[in-house]
């Protein structure tokens, strides 16, 4: 605490401080090594311990009274759970807004939110289509107005008739609208060049998110030495980190190759696979492809070596693949893994178990507040298939108008019909506005002293390493936070701009990342990017001192 | 295993796997896919392979998991539908699904006035259109400019939309006469059952003797028992008083807590209000009984809300646990810790695909507040049009507004047919000898007590069988209806019932309860 008093006193913190209530200091530490064995966790908590004690004697004023949930009683997988990318950071700009919308000033108008992949937030326009069919959908008596197309309209009937009662109000089967989940199939089959696809393989979901978590929970069991370890790339998308904290599994983190524009070395799978079956029982590896955060897309060649390995070691596939669609380096393309185990010939097609995840929230539709997606399951053990149906049912179903989403995008206008010109000009205008923001932002990264970016090949994610002087790590540590923290909230501070900080994301030891999304409009991406290099010139000047000249 | 040859035993190699526990392999069959045949075949046309998850080796929690609503008989019942379709002939034309609270799917009409905010938020450029009234305009142009680039595509945050945080705060402190409610209290959530497992995660903890407890009442919804089974917490039983019509006995409470301290810690107490699946509705005096109860044994309160506007019955009234608690002074306003769920799939608007919903948390340790909103946070946040939905819900028609009239008019139709299906639900089975049925005096179901002949109950024990699951099945096979045996909330040992939703159309709801007179008459005599 005394730590944190003396430097809540330096002003580029005093506005920062306020989050890093001690409960959230804890959340700073970064993505949890599971592998580290306990220590880390220990002290963590023991650090949280100490800080509530004191808070709420604070808060009592003697009066002690006891609460039946207090921190000390919490599931403590709740309290290792971490979620970065809706972490302190965007607590603090959420805060920073409001200061703003009540007249208070900062060096900025406005925070700009580069934290997340959202993309209607940032000014991407619903695909008309999509929306019609849904607001057909939602209120049938529309199917009588002559401004909605006969597109629409049929598919908006089709829906409907798949639905209890025609309406998006009652509960669909469990696993999805039956005929949303032919349509997914349908959709997998052509996208895959005839690879068949099974409809009853496919479950619709609550996001891809509700279906990365629901596959986790089938997959963790055992204790200690046989305790189920899941394989996750690093860098990652933490929730896969906070599924894997809260069900109390092991992460095995494998490092993606940062120089090697982020791809994945089948060495380095071999080496975190040797390590953690020491300690636990590795069953599940999950890729990211193309990559979050880290915007790689994965080599047809690359992803057969992940697949052979998996089954060299009998482990269980996720891979997700939101951002099939968000593909814009031109030498890269996407490769579904279904398709390519099916390439690998049926010894590897029969027995692989994969899951692969798609979702309505990204893409060229960037629908997340829809929380569309679905799932392909392939080799399950049907027994097990049961349990997940049972699994998926207590919730009862996912959100029908993600649902309804989520057919519009499997089954768009077609060639021959009216809505597809219209169509077509918007998918076109939001990937090509996309892949256009991708390359700007990695050239002008590129182009400031201290920041090193990969290609951005595909996803919405600019992934930059940055150089951060000795005396800012010095001083993030002695402030108890990740260097990159340190960073960020300055960052945000000083020019509104939102970003992640790589420790959100994990990273090598000792290297500092953010993450930041291309979603912004170029106009606004432009000075945001002005902003971050400016900043971090800064930043460098004001840390490094005579060290300058060696950057 | 070796004796299994050729593919066409594809059927009973499932038993064989299911035999073969413990064992760390399946038999996996090469898929006939046309040009697929690899040279790794056996003899036998199959080989052995290592699955990474099997039923033994995933997680255990799961497999303990049960959720009757949706299980076995209505899965058969899917099954009969298909089976319908094809052609093959039945003693009936179509399946009934009265296993579940779906309104919709059972033909009750959406309120007007919600579809058309929702299609507007859906599609702005209607908001041109001179076919929807103002009242609903403004509200989706309010909706949308609380979502982020004014569109329900773009995530709200992780707790929910703050405006529509602060509608509701605002329809809750007008449902309670006045009692404050802080916005920074309510959480939107995917539905509610999304909110009471968040919950419930939150409050599992300790291993052995200090595991979590969590009393849940018997019969119950089965969401609390699959949850605590999912998340390997103490489910603490205590019994409903059937002779009572369902009431809650508060002596009954201190019992099955005193018996569950021997083995758990038990620290949170569910309450279902009105009734799931009992129907019952909770009166004021024992309501603050149990505020009483928890405040003493330091549980942590849950209160299922999701049927407040769902009360029939003459001289029953739904009181809110927030509203009591607080009427119950400092004492217990400032210390008992309560969360209570409501959702926009029950009372009249009956819009479960929406999947809207939300919780008030009163009480709650700021920290754990935090440790809250970071866990749903992951998670994102819940549907957009839920939520659009959910702020019309709190947020409807006022009498100066132009679609006031048709609004109410809606609202009053739906509960007036709702309360006269649950009275003649009540009065039909309980003319059928060997069936007695408390009064349906709120939610949706009715859970009648079948007597079942000693003759029944041993054929269903040799089939395997629940025997009002046997019931349950024999009745879909032979009428069509389903239904979802009472061994799938729970019952006192020996005694059998049944929960059948009352929302069937009126004129469907009477041959419903026609049929099923006549099959348990049928039954009586076939067993007897």
């Amino acid at each position: 605490m005394y730590r944190l008093q003396s430097l809540a006193a330096r002003s580029l913190i005093a506005g920062a401080l306020d989050l890093c209530t001690p409960l959230t200091l804890t959340s700073l530490t970064g993505v949890r090594h599971k592998s580290q064995g306990p220590s880390v966790e220990k002290c963590g908590q023991m650090r949280f311990i100490t800080a509530e004690a004191k808070a709420s004697a604070g808060r009592l004023d003697g009066k002690m009274r006891e609460k039946t949930l207090t921190m000390d009683t919490l599931n403590p997988q709740v309290k290792a759970v971490e979620y970065a990318v809706r972490g302190p950071i965007v607590l603090k700009a959420g805060e920073i807004e409001r200061y703003l919308e009540e007249g208070g000033t900062k060096p900025f108008s406005e925070v700009i939110k580069a934290n997340i992949g959202d993309a209607h937030a940032m000014g991407q326009q619903p695909i008309t289509f999509l929306r019609q069919v849904v607001a057909l959908c939602t209120f049938p008596e529309l199917m009588d107005s002559p401004s909605f197309p006969e597109d629409a309209k049929w598919r908006a009937r089709r829906i409907l008739q798949g639905c209890g009662g025609h309406s998006l109000g009652s509960y669909s089967a469990s696993p999805g609208v039956e005929c949303i989940r032919k349509d997914i199939a349908a959709y997998i089959e052509q996208r895959d060049e005839g690879v068949p696809s099974d409809w009853e393989n496919i479950y619709l979901t609550t996001g891809a998110s509700d279906g990365i978590m629901t596959i986790l929970r089938l997959l963790v069991s055992g204790k200690d030495s046989s305790r189920t370890g899941v394989m996750i790339p690093i860098p990652q998308y933490p929730l896969y980190s906070a599924a894997i904290s809260e069900m109390d599994a092991v992460q095995v983190n494998y490092y993606l190759d940062e120089d090697n524009c982020w791809a994945l070395d089948i060495n380095e799978l071999h080496r975190a696979y040797q390590a953690a079956k020491q300690h636990c029982q590795p069953r599940v590896i999950c890729i990211i492809n193309p990559g979050n955060p880290t915007g790689q897309v994965q080599s047809k060649k690359c992803i057969e070596e992940v697949l052979h390995f998996a089954y060299e070691e009998n482990l269980f596939v996720m891979s997700d693949e939101v951002y099939q669609d968000n593909v814009y380096a031109p030498d890269c393309q996407f490769h579904s893994f279904k398709k390519v185990l099916y390439e690998m010939g049926p010894e590897y097609f029969s027995s692989v178990e994969l899951v692969s995840f798609h979702s309505t929230s990204k893409g060229y539709t960037g629908e997340c507040g829809f929380r569309g997606g679905y799932m392909e399951v392939i080799n399950m053990d049907p027994e097990v298939k049961a349990q997940l149906v049972k699994l998926l049912s207590v919730r009862l179903c996912p959100p029908l108008a993600g649902q309804a989403a989520m057919d519009v995008i499997v089954n768009p206008p077609q060639p021959e019909e009216h809505t597809f010109k219209q169509f077509h000009q918007e998918k076109s205008s939001v990937l090509g506005a996309l892949a256009e923001k991708a390359k700007l932002t990695e050239q002008i990264l590129n182009s400031v002293p201290g920041i090193k970016c990969n290609p951005v090949q595909g996803s919405m994610y600019a992934f930059p390493r940055i150089f951060i002087p000795p005396k800012a790590v010095e001083e993030a540590k002695a402030l108890g936070m990740q260097p990159d923290m340190l960073y960020c909230l300055r960052l945000l501070e000083e020019t509104g701009i939102c970003v992640v900080p790589g420790s959100g994301f994990g990273q090598k030891d000792r290297t500092y990342h953010f993450r930041m999304t291309i979603l912004p409009s170029i106009e606004k991406l432009n000075v945001l990017l002005g902003k971050v290099r400016d900043f971090h010139i800064s930043f460098l000047k004001e840390y490094s001192g005579l060290e300058w000249d060696e950057i | 295993m070796q004796t299994v040859k050729g593919i066409g035993v594809r059927a009973s190699l499932v038993c064989c796997e299911a035999g073969a526990a413990g064992r760390g392999f399946r038999l996996v069959l090469k898929p006939s896919l046309s040009g697929i045949h690899g040279d790794t075949m056996t003899e036998n046309g199959c080989e052995y392979r290592d699955r990474v998850l099997t039923m033994d080796t995933m997680n255990p929690n799961v497999k303990r998991v049960e959720y009757a609503v949706r299980g076995p008989i209505v899965q058969r019942a899917v099954q009969i539908e298909r089976e319908l379709k094809m052609g093959i002939k039945k003693p009936f034309t179509e399946v009934i699904k009265a296993n579940i609270g779906d309104c919709h799917a059972m033909g009750q009409k959406p309120i007007t006035f919600f579809r058309q905010v929702l299609a507007l938020c859906s599609y702005p450029d209607l908001l041109e259109d001179s076919k929807f009234p103002e009242d609903a305009k403004s509200r989706a142009r309010r909706i949308l400019q609380a979502c982020g680039g004014g569109s329900l595509g773009a995530y709200s945050t992780s707790q929910g939309i703050e405006m529509i945080r602060q509608d509701i705060a605002r329809y809750i402190e007008q449902r309670d006469g006045g009692i404050t409610c802080d916005p920074d209290n309510i959480y939107l959530s995917t539905g509610a059952s999304d909110a009471i497992v968040t919950m419930l995660k939150l409050l599992v903890s300790g291993e052995g003797m200090s595991r979590t407890g969590v009393m849940i009442s018997i019969p119950q919804y089965p969401l609390y028992s699959a949850a605590l089974a999912d998340l390997g917490a103490v489910q603490i039983s205590y019994y409903l008083d059937e002779d009572n019509c369902w009431s809650l006995d508060i002596s009954e409470l201190r019992h099955a807590l005193q018996e569950a301290k021997k083995h758990c810690s038990p620290r949170a107490l569910c309450i279902i209000n009105p009734g799931n699946p009992t129907g019952q509705v909770q009166s004021r005096q024992c309501i603050e009984d149990v505020i009483r109860f928890a405040a003493a044994e330091k549980l942590f309160l849950m209160a299922d809300e999701v049927y407040q506007d769902n009360v029939y019955a003459d001289g029953c009234k739904f009181h809110s646990f927030k509203k009591v608690l607080f009427e119950m002074g400092l004492e217990y306003s400032e210390k008992v810790e309560l969360a209570s769920f409501h959702s926009t799939s029950k009372c009249y608007m009956g819009e479960c695909g929406f999947r809207g919903g939300y919780m008030e948390v009163v009480n709650l340790d700021p920290e754990v507040k935090v440790q809250l909103t970071k866990l749903v946070s992951v998670r994102l946040c819940p549907p957009v049009p839920g939520q659009a939905l959910l702020d019309v819900v709190v947020n409807p028609p006022q009498p100066d507004e132009p679609s006031y009239d048709t609004f109410i008019k809606e609202r009053t139709d739906t509960l007036a047919t709702l309360a006269e299906k649950a009275s003649m639900t009540q009065e039909i089975l309980n003319q059928v000898p060997g069936i007695k049925c408390n009064p349906v005096q709120g939610a949706m179901y009715t859970f009648p007590r079948i007597h079942l002949p000693p003759k029944a109950i041993l054929e269903a024990k040799e089939k395997g069988q629940v025997p009002d699951m046997f019931y349950c099945m024999k009745l879909l096979e032979e009428t069509g209806i389903c239904l979802v045996p009472g061994s799938g909330f729970g019952q006192r040992d020996g005694t059998y019932h049944f929960r059948m939703t009352i929302l069937p159309p009126k004129e469907k709801l009477k041959i419903v309860l026609a049929k099923i007179k006549e099959f348990h008459q049928h039954f009586m005599e076939q067993y007897s």
